[in-house]
This record gives C-alpha cells, sequence and structure tokens, in this order.
C-alpha cells in the first residue's frame, strides 16, 4: 500500500469517526471526491475542525507520524487543500514526507 | 483501572504537583505528569513524562502516549509556571521568552491537545492556572503578570470555542504558597502583598485543590471561562 493509500484509509476512518455525529443527510461518503470545504460541503466550520483533528489523530496511529494540517502554509495555498478528501490526502502526503525526511 | 477517569497534570516534580498527584491519584484518577527532569517520588497509577512543555513535538509525543496507553482524558490541570522578579528596565529577553513560553505556549499546547482528546468523549475539564498578581498589579512581576494575563484571556476564549466538545476550561488564581517559586522574593514583599488580600494568610495546597475540585466536578458543567482568584483578590 503506497502512503497515499494509507493517507486515503486514515481520512476515511476519520469520516466514519465525524459521520458518527452528523444528522443522516450530512453524512460524507468515503470516496477522493467526497466535497470537504467550500460551495457543496455539508460540514460546518466545526464540522471540518472535527475532521481535521480525527485526521491528524489516525495519521499518528497508522503512520507514527504527528502532523499539523492546518498550518500557514496550508491557509494559504492558492487552491484550499481542504476542498476534498482528495486533495486534503495530497497535502497530508506532503506533510508525511517532510516530517519522515526531517 | 482500565474504566478510571484519567488526569494530566503539567509542572515541576517539586511542590504543589506532588501533592495534586497524590490527591488525584487517591481519588482514584489515573494520573500522567510532566517536568522537564524526572520526579524523586513514585506513587501508584501516576506516569511521569521527561518534556519541555513548550516543545510541540514533545507534547504532540505526550499526548500519543496517552491516547494509545490510556484511551482517554477527562481532566487537564495546566499548573507548570515560572516565576521572575524583576523590575521591567532589569529584565532580559531572555527572561521575557522563558517566561512566556512556559507560561503562555505551554499552557496553549496543552490545553490544544487536551482538547483534542477530550473531544472524542464529548467530554473534559480544563484547569489553568493564572496569578493574583494580575490583578494586584505587583511592581516587579511585569512579565510574569502579564504571561498570566494571557493566560486568563485563552481560558476564556477557549471556554467558547470548546463550549460544543463538552469541555469546560477555567482557572484558578493562588496567592503565595510557600513552594520554590516564591523563595527568592523577599520576605516584606510577601507581607505586603499578603495585606492586600481580603484573607490575609499564605495560600495552602488544600485551597488550590479545592477550587480545582470544584472546577472538575460532573455537576459543574455550566461553570466555564471563569477564573476563581482565592484569598479574596
Amino acid at each position: 500500500m503506497s502512503d497515499n493509500e494509507i493517507i486515503l484509509k486514515a481520512l476515511y476512518d476519520a469520516v466514519e469517526q465525524v459521520n458518527i455525529d452528523l444528522p443522516a443527510d450530512q453524512k460524507l461518503a468515503k470516496s477522493p471526491v467526497t466535497v470537504l470545504f467550500g460551495p457543496g460541503s455539508s460540514l460546518d466550520s466545526l464540522g471540518l475542525v472535527n475532521l481535521i483533528v480525527a485526521a491528524e489523530q489516525k495519521i499518528d496511529e497508522n503512520m507514527s507520524v504527528a502532523i499539523s494540517i492546518a498550518d500557514e502554509r496550508a491557509m494559504s495555498q492558492k487552491n484550499s487543500p481542504f476542498r476534498t478528501i482528495q486533495t486534503l490526502a495530497d497535502y497530508i502526503d506532503i506533510l508525511v514526507q517532510e516530517k519522515t525526511n526531517a | 483501572m482500565p474504566d478510571s477517569p484519567v488526569m494530566v497534570i503539567t509542572g515541576t516534580s517539586k511542590g504543589i504537583v506532588k501533592y495534586l498527584v497524590g490527591y488525584y491519584t487517591d481519588k482514584g484518577y489515573r494520573v500522567a505528569g510532566c517536568s522537564r527532569g524526572e520526579t524523586d517520588y513514585k506513587i501508584d497509577n501516576y506516569r511521569h513524562f521527561c518534556l519541555d512543555v513548550s516543545s510541540e513535538d514533545d507534547v504532540k509525543k505526550m499526548f500519543s502516549a496517552i491516547r494509545r496507553d490510556f484511551g482517554r482524558l477527562d481532566a487537564l490541570i495546566n499548573n507548570a509556571g515560572v516565576a521572575s522578579m524583576n523590575h521591567s528596565l532589569l529584565t532580559p529577553m531572555s527572561s521575557v521568552d522563558k517566561i512566556f513560553k512556559t507560561n503562555l505556549y505551554g499552557t496553549f499546547l496543552f490545553c490544544r491537545e487536551a482538547a483534542r482528546l477530550m473531544q472524542t468523549n464529548k467530554f473534559g475539564r480544563i484547569v489553568n492556572f493564572a496569578t493574583v498578581a494580575t490583578p494586584l498589579k505587583l511592581e516587579g512581576e511585569a512579565l510574569y503578570a502579564s504571561s498570566k494575563a494571557a493566560v486568563v484571556s485563552l481560558t476564556e476564549i477557549l471556554a467558547r470555542e470548546l463550549a460544543d466538545f463538552g469541555i469546560t476550561v477555567n482557572a484558578v488564581g493562588p496567592t503565595p504558597v510557600k513552594t520554590d517559586l516564591i523563595k527568592s522574593v523577599p520576605v516584606e514583599k510577601m507581607d505586603s502583598l499578603i495585606n492586600r488580600q481580603a484573607i490575609r494568610r499564605y495560600g495552602e495546597f488544600r485551597d488550590i485543590s479545592n477550587a480545582i475540585d470544584f472546577f472538575i466536578q460532573p455537576e459543574s458543567d455550566f461553570i466555564t471561562g471563569q477564573v476563581i482568584y482565592l484569598g479574596g483578590v
């Protein structure tokens, strides 16, 4: 399994955790194209915070790497890494590589 | 005791923390604590971590271990703090750096990591440490008091940000207690300070644990963003 696949699985685990508290019509699909942020997202700001926290914990548990996803760089990207599950996975992949190569 | 509640206490290996560790393990908590060095005591159901409270990596590793080994966190007592008595005109930046790193950055880091763990159970109690030096505007304590004023502000805003997660955030502002923190302060300075309290005596450890007990009891789920200054300050 590649790092990106492991990260996607961790994100799906995080989605499962966040879905527990979401109403049935707002639950997130475990798919790379699921929109997390901006138009088309069913998450409110607190829901996105919950998902990011859960994602960091799952990455730590599954890959033994402690990352901070919502850093200044993430916030200043022209294309938000929080747009979909896949864009978030790609951004986490970069953070994990930087952390493991440091 | 896999189902017993878990508490984190930050701070030095001596003084109030040794008392708090014993007090809360006796009450049935599993307690994790930290300081730069090892402790000079061994208490059942206490686990010690050696770290710098302002180091993000160290603190994250501690909470990873707590999540892995305990699986829950019920209360955080953010006691770690350093004081420095000096006139502002004579205060070096190295002191400013040290005070703010421990008192503010450390408090923030532990609040953040604790809340991340607490929110999974939709329950948590955070108690930060303020000081009477802030409302008393003590001369010679400009940096210490202002770092703790920042802790009060942090407490009040985190209380709002974390309310939806079932987490309360409060602070206790102790009066002087006879610990290492005040050993270098002249006696007349301490007497003058104590004379400004409504109840004129040194604080005891039990005064602090009493205020903490109030904040962390389950019935206090409607108490958040508050600071209790001891001694009637």
